[in-house]
């Protein structure tokens, strides 16, 4: 019975939530979708914040509502932990005593994240004698994080926690929420209306779209359906999770191994085996029909088109499958014309760059 | 001398009064105010109006009504007599009741706004880090309320040391029982006492100013809520 599994509605004046979700029990799910397409309201009920008439709800074999037995756990008992898009520390309490809050509120017995494991895990160690109106939006925002550890939760939620901060702020937070992603066990659910923070964080997605959860998935495949808005537009790509296989040290390069093949970038300063997730755009995958020897591309991965959809007159976008791993090459329509291009072709996709997720 | 002349009494009865009547108001005011912040029944307006009643009714009013209630003859007067209590007018505690209701608005208005400030997030966040209801209520309201709780102390303390019409016809202003400093000040102008009227009105003049000023003057007292 391992899974996050929910089936929700909600009225709030013109605005209706119907939501359907099944999602894992681990990892990061993020609930991605516009401003407006209930992802929020969405997660309050899961929280037990708003309450969803008639719902049910259910995470890894716990019923936390169902309404038709007259379950309704109050949020107060629900083994979650919330981060809030505001960090919304207490003002009277000090930072030590913000984090004890609801640490001191679980049995001992259940105490799984420790507290100095927590402080040093945000990066919070220096400010626990603070007031909280005396750190910065970042550091605030990573003091709720660890607040909301401090409980154990068995589920994470978080409602688009860096949406408030700067550019700075979010660059400075992101690192640690890979730890929580790396480190930690406990799923976490992520709203987001952000495709690079999804990018980087994401196992599993679901989108939801006027109250609606409209598709769900493996962040793969999500972000390479050409059925859904994700795989379309100038941000369309494909996220590759990879393992760095050999550090060339003549040409300062690092061969990163994934199952459809391999990517070489410049040299990382990780060990071999180290787990970095890559991001390759659309933008930045051209195609060939034979392996060009003369070219100055270095990253070249043999494929077989599976689908080809019209972006514009002038574009079309290509669904590739190179070794079980999904890309995306967005290319004109003459020159898929000019390839002669059908699914089901071998190709060898020209990758011209990738960014580095981590 | 003034000193030996001087009467004590009425000080000492003043103040018990004020704290016995500030220590009820905050008993029965938290809560009220609580329910008033947080509540969309269609009794908030009436009820809130009803609290507010003694900002705008002369104490006359007041006094009349609750001497017919609680006296002899009204419904609360049966009760108190079954009970075996006797009545409640020209009793200390007649005082106090008349006093907790001609205070009430000035202890739960301060801490209604206050607790209307804080809004739902302190409260939300304090749920999902497993603080019960009566434990939100402890632990975040009441200490993100604080300047509020001092301004309703502060209010409801001088507001009643300063009363005088519903005292006045609900105590009776009986000496060593009900006879409050208000009153006792009415008694020396009427006898045409002036000294000790003058050293009454002055003491109160001067409370009153310095308890204003610890309102007024700012301080730590105006935090926020949750940031």
């Amino acid at each position: 019975m391992s899974g996050i599994s929910a089936r929700l509605g909600l009225a709030l004046g013109d605005f209706r939530l119907d939501a359907a979700l099944d999602v894992p029990g681990r990892g990061v799910t993020a609930l991605f979708g516009h401003s407006g397409s209930g992802k929020t309201s969405l997660l309050r009920c899961i929280a037990g914040l708003e309450r969803a008439p008639g719902g049910y709800l259910a995470v890894n074999g716990e019923i936390w509502q169902d309404d038709r037995q007259g379950i309704f756990q109050p949020i107060h008992r629900r083994p979650l932990g919330y981060v809030f898009q505001e960090a919304s520390l207490f003002s009277h309490l000090s930072v030590r005593r913000n984090l004890e809050y609801g640490w001191k509120r679980i049995p001992k017995a259940g105490r799984q994240v420790g507290f100095d494991q927590a402080a040093e895990l945000l990066g919070i160690g220096q400010l626990l004698d603070r007031s909280p109106a005396r750190l910065s939006g970042g550091e605030r925002q990573r003091v709720a994080i660890a607040r909301a550890l401090l409980t154990s939760p068995r589920l994470l939620l978080m409602d688009e926690p860096l949406a408030a901060l700067d550019l700075a702020s979010k660059g400075e937070i992101l690192p640690y929420l890979e730890r929580l992603h790396d480190d930690l066990s406990i799923p976490i659910l992520y709203v987001s209306h952000s495709p690079d923070e999804v990018a980087r964080l994401a196992d599993f997605m679901v989108l939801m779209e006027k109250g609606k959860t409209i598709a769900s998935g493996p962040i793969h495949e999500m972000l390479t359906r050409l059925d859904l808005p994700l795989a379309h537009g100038d941000e369309a790509g494909v996220v590759v999770d990879t393992v760095i296989g050999e550090h060339d040290q003549a040409f300062h390069l690092s061969r990163l191994d994934f199952s459809g093949g391999s990517i070489s970038v410049a040299q990382q300063p990780y060990a071999l085996g180290h787990a970095m997730r890559l991001r390759i755009h659309a933008r930045d995958v051209s195609l060939a029909l034979e392996r060009h020897g003369d070219s100055s591309i270095l990253n070249i991965l043999p494929a077989r088109v599976v689908e080809i959809v019209e972006e514009n007159p002038a574009q079309v976008m290509l669904r590739l499958d190179a070794g079980g791993i999904p890309l995306l090459a967005r290319i004109t329509r003459k020159s898929c014309a000019l390839l002669e291009l059908q699914p089901g072709m071998a190709v060898f996709a020209q990758v011209k760059s990738v960014a580095l997720l981590g | 001398m003034i000193l030996s002349a001087f009467d004590f009494a009425p000080v000492w009865l003043t103040l018990r009064l004020a704290t016995a009547t500030t220590l009820i108001l905050l008993l029965v005011g938290t809560p009220l105010a609580w329910w008033l912040a947080r509540t969309s029944s269609w009794l908030k307006g009436p009820v809130g109006a009803a609290v507010a009643l003694p900002l705008v009714l002369p104490p006359t009013v007041l006094g009349f009504y609750l001497l017919v209630t609680l006296g002899p003859q009204g419904p609360v007067g049966h009760l108190t007599q079954a009970l075996g209590l006797g009545t409640l007018p020209f009793t200390f505690a007649g005082l106090v009741v008349g006093s907790v209701l001609y205070s009430l608005p000035f202890v739960v208005q301060p801490i209604q706004n206050a607790f209307e400030a804080l809004g739902e997030r302190p409260l939300e966040v304090a749920a999902t880090l497993r603080a019960g209801p009566w434990d939100r209520f402890f632990t975040v309201a009441v200490p993100l309320a604080r300047p509020g709780f001092l301004t309703a102390i502060i209010l409801g303390f001088a507001h009643t040391v300063g009363e005088f019409g519903v005292v006045l016809m609900i105590g009776g202003n009986i000496p060593g029982a009900t006879q409050v400093l208000s009153t006792t000040i009415y008694n020396h102008v009427e006898a045409l006492e002036y000294t000790q009227a003058h050293w009454l009105a002055g003491g109160m003049l001067l409370f009153s100013f310095v308890v204003l000023l610890a309102l007024y003057v700012p301080g730590k007292r105006a935090q926020g809520s949750a940031s």
